[in-house]
């Protein structure tokens, strides 16, 4: 296992120095000047040229890049133009909200998905697979933006149960946190559910289908038993893997609902920052996330040789 | 809202619970400030934080007349060259430091020359400073510049601790230490920044809420639940469309006032190949161009009638206005003939670029629909805000929807976009009498000669016309009914002198 682990660590370093490169030249390539939307209303040209000279927008593109490298490899990923903190204490920021607000998401997805999903294949066929499937069909369809509007007009301005947005750290004030962060978990984690219902429903059926669970059966086993013991721990394999991958693409931040519940995470950041050109946070955050994603990836390999024996090392 | 109630309750039961309660005023902003550094800094949200962190030397007053604030008083010499100020006694920064002389003199030094400093230009006829006594400056002029003083009372104006910014030098962005009535806690990008009440301010009798939390949130809807819901105790920039509603909403009020600045059609005339077509050779054009727009339907449409329409670079509300032509009424018939002289009988195709927001590209094709029955056929391209600055500066466009967050002194409005060097001239317009009178109105401190000289500029401008104004923005806070006090000033500012967050 530990070999295992081992060789995808390495395999994943020459994906990080793509996905580095790739987003180092996209951004550069993008039209718009970013010492331009620096300077705002007033243009100096004499420290316009200063600014470029200090962020060496003037060097050619490959030098520009292996400077960047040189001080990332030293734990330097640079300082944002926009207000000047360093990258580095940026991601520190962000990363405790988008980790707290992809965990609260998660956990709602799978406490209604995977038991809706169980259900709807056991039931399949009958009215509850269809309810089921209503359901998760509307929380894949309802976009996020209006379901997180229509939320905070509800539970915050009428009913007034919950903040209608904002932050508050998690070791400030535990309960308090996660008050705030409920209803934008609540709305990323409706349209997870669905996908993880409807993956959750055809890994069930297959494996309800399977010999074993007839022979189960026969024995004489209590449906309950059959179900959790034999179906579901089957089953699972699929449903790890779809929700670390899932837990991985959370990670990158959730733009839409960042941005409706204002909420400080990677996706408004990382979009602020395209839009401003702040090419060193661009730039940290996609590396950030894509280290993130790939441990995910790898994790879900892992979980999946820890419950599938066949697929271990021989 | 439900602390409100609770404070409610409480009184009612006869407990003093006000004076327990610590408050903070929680402000929406529309935007995430940048560096908070006033000599870095660029934005106009930045600006609003400012307002309450950092004292400048001079203030204004609603109606745009300047007023002490760290200046108490001030004085010209005859031929305008120099500037003697008496400073008040008995203020100190956020950091204990002591304000005075020293401190302005090394304020106006870093302003100049860190490299990274916006407010060069702002301050570039001060050609000396001495300090005279402990609280007594004076500035030598190279040329008179009547700007200065408003400038003092902006950005370029504000005193930062000197102990503070030489111990952080570009860096002082992050702990930014002031004088003025808050002091910086933190800061958490795109989240919050929060300044506590500083008990040494010198004013502090008329400082009334215990700390400030500025809160930004771009989505203008939520910004506007938030306030309904309790969570925020005041909005800046509310949206046009939501007026109505905050009107009939008994527990909000509202406050307005009509901005400094403008919005208009900015066209190239001479900056490179891009101008090189008929729009930018011919003024007839452009006027047919600004005839044939109702600037009421505009406003009507977009805005549910609350902005300004405009014409000028000033609002028709302000001093500098030029009465000799007021906003022209939409004459669909005189752009045809305009543009049947100029050789177009048959009408002719322009291209507009427009940042891509949606009330700024609505706001276009109501204009694009209004021209297209005088003949002018827009064609309208919306760019990504970057993209589209990039391409104005460089010339590569034909016309270009922009605006300007508008200047105190008239100056900031009009001279870096119509003389021949002006720093932000897009459109390269020319024209050595218009040059003349514009740096004459600069250096003249009489109002009159100043006004004369405007005057004389319209004139010539609205005959080049390489700017088309539309109409000019009406900040908009929206409160909620407990915060009291609130006073709307045309820079769009937030100023929480006498402000109180009643029961």
């Amino acid at each position: 296992m530990l070999a295992f682990i081992g060789r995808r660590i390495l395999i994943a370093i020459p994906t990080i120095i793509l996905i580095s490169v790739f987003v180092f030249t996209l951004q550069h390539l993008l039209p718009g000047d970013p010492i331009l939307v620096l300077a705002g209303e007033e243009r100096d040209p004499e420290v316009l040229e200063f600014l470029r000279e200090k962020y060496r927008l003037n060097d050619p593109i490959p030098v520009q890049y292996l400077a960047w490298v040189g001080n990332a490899l030293q734990g330097d990923l640079g300082i944002s133009l926009r207000t000047n903190q360093p990258v580095l204490e940026l991601i520190g920021e962000k990363l405790p909200v988008t980790l707290q607000l992809a965990t609260m998401a998660l956990i709602i997805a799978m406490v209604i998905g995977i038991p809706a999903g169980v259900l709807s294949a056991y039931k399949k066929g009958t009215w509850i697979d269809w309810v089921a499937n209503i359901v998760a069909l509307s929380g894949l369809s309802v976009p996020n933006f209006w379901l997180g509007i229509m939320m905070i007009l509800l539970v915050s301005v009428q009913l007034g149960w919950l903040p209608a947005s904002g932050y508050q750290p998690f070791a400030d004030d535990p309960l308090q946190s996660i008050k705030t962060m409920l209803m934008p978990a609540f709305v990323l984690g409706t349209a997870i559910a669905a996908t993880l219902m409807r993956h959750t429903r055809s890994a069930m059926l297959s494996v309800l289908k399977s010999d074993y669970i007839r022979t189960a059966r026969a024995k004489g086993l209590a449906e309950r038993v059959v179900l959790v013991k034999h179906a579901l721990r089957n089953a699972l394999v699929p449903i790890v893997t779809v929700t670390t991958l899932i837990f991985g693409e959370l990670l990158a931040g959730a733009v839409l609902t960042e941005q409706i519940f204002t909420i400080p995470g990677f996706g408004k950041l990382v979009v602020d920052a395209v839009f401003n050109r702040d090419y060193a946070v661009v730039q940290g955050i996609v590396l950030c996330t894509g280290i993130a994603f790939i441990f995910m990836n790898l994790l879900a390999d892992v979980a999946q040789r820890i419950l599938n024996p066949r697929m271990r090392d021989k | 809202m439900i602390r409100t109630k609770h404070i409610a309750l409480a009184l009612a039961f006869g407990v003093a619970a006000t004076a327990l309660q610590a408050q903070d005023l929680r402000i929406g902003l529309q935007e995430d400030p940048d560096v908070l550094d006033p000599d870095q800094s660029r934005t106009f949200v930045g600006r609003i934080v400012y307002a309450s962190m950092c004292d400048k030397l001079v203030d204004i007053t609603p109606g745009l007349e300047i007023i002490p604030q760290l200046a108490t008083g001030w004085q010209w010499s005859d031929d305008g060259l120099q500037l003697t100020m008496t400073l008040r006694e008995g203020v100190v920064f956020h950091d204990g430091t002591a304000f005075n002389a020293e401190a302005v003199a090394a304020n106006i030094d870093r302003s100049q020359n860190l490299p990274e400093s916006r407010r060069k230009s702002e301050l570039g006829s001060i050609t000396g400073v001495e300090v005279v006594d402990d609280h007594t400056i004076a500035f030598t002029l190279g040329a008179p510049d009547a700007t200065l003083l408003a400038q003092f009372a902006d950005r370029a104006g504000m005193m930062l601790s000197p102990t503070a910014f030489e111990a952080a030098g570009t860096d002082f962005g992050l702990n930014p230490v002031c004088s003025g009535p808050f002091s910086f806690v933190e800061r958490i990008q795109q989240d919050r920044i929060v300044l506590d009440r500083f008990a040494d301010y010198w004013n502090a009798d008329a400082i009334n809420v215990d700390s400030v939390t500025f809160l930004p949130m771009p989505d203008t809807t939520v910004r506007l639940a938030n306030l309904r819901a309790g969570d925020l105790d005041m909005l800046e920039r509310l949206a046009a469309t939501d007026v109505a509603s905050v009107q009939a909403d008994d527990s909000l009020t509202m406050e307005q006032a009509v901005s400094l600045g403008y919005q208009g059609i900015t066209i190239n005339v001479a900056n490179g190949a891009g101008a090189d077509n008929p729009l930018g050779q011919d003024e007839r054009i452009r006027q047919a161009l600004s005839l044939s727009i109702d600037r009421n339907v505009i406003n009507q449409v977009v805005f549910e009638g609350a902005f300004a329409p405009g014409n000028q670079p000033f609002p028709p509300t302000s001093p500098w206005y030029n009465d000799a032509y007021p906003v022209p009424e939409r004459d669909v018939e005189a752009a045809r003939s305009l543009l049947a002289e100029a050789g177009f009988a048959d009408g002719i195709d322009i291209t507009v670029q427009v940042p891509n927001n949606p009330v700024q590209l609505q706001m276009m094709q109501v204009v694009q629909a209004m021209a297209s029955e005088a003949g002018i056929n827009i064609e309208l391209q919306a760019k990504e805000f970057a993209t589209l600055l990039a391409d104005q500066s460089a010339g590569d466009y034909q016309a270009s929807q922009v605006g300007w967050s508008g200047r105190v002194d008239p100056d900031g409005n009009i001279h870096q976009f119509m003389t021949t060097d002006g720093g932000i001239n897009d459109s390269a317009y020319s024209n050595p009498e218009v040059d003349r009178l514009l740096n004459e109105a600069r250096t003249s401190t009489d109002t009159d000669v100043r006004l004369a000289s405007y005057n004389a500029a319209r004139d010539i401008l609205i005959e080049d016309t390489p700017i088309i104004y539309l109409y000019h923005v009406t900040w908009i806070w929206a409160l909620d009914d407990a915060v009291q006090g609130f006073v709307p000033y045309p820079d769009g500012m937030i100023r929480l002198e006498g402000v109180t967050l009643a029961e």
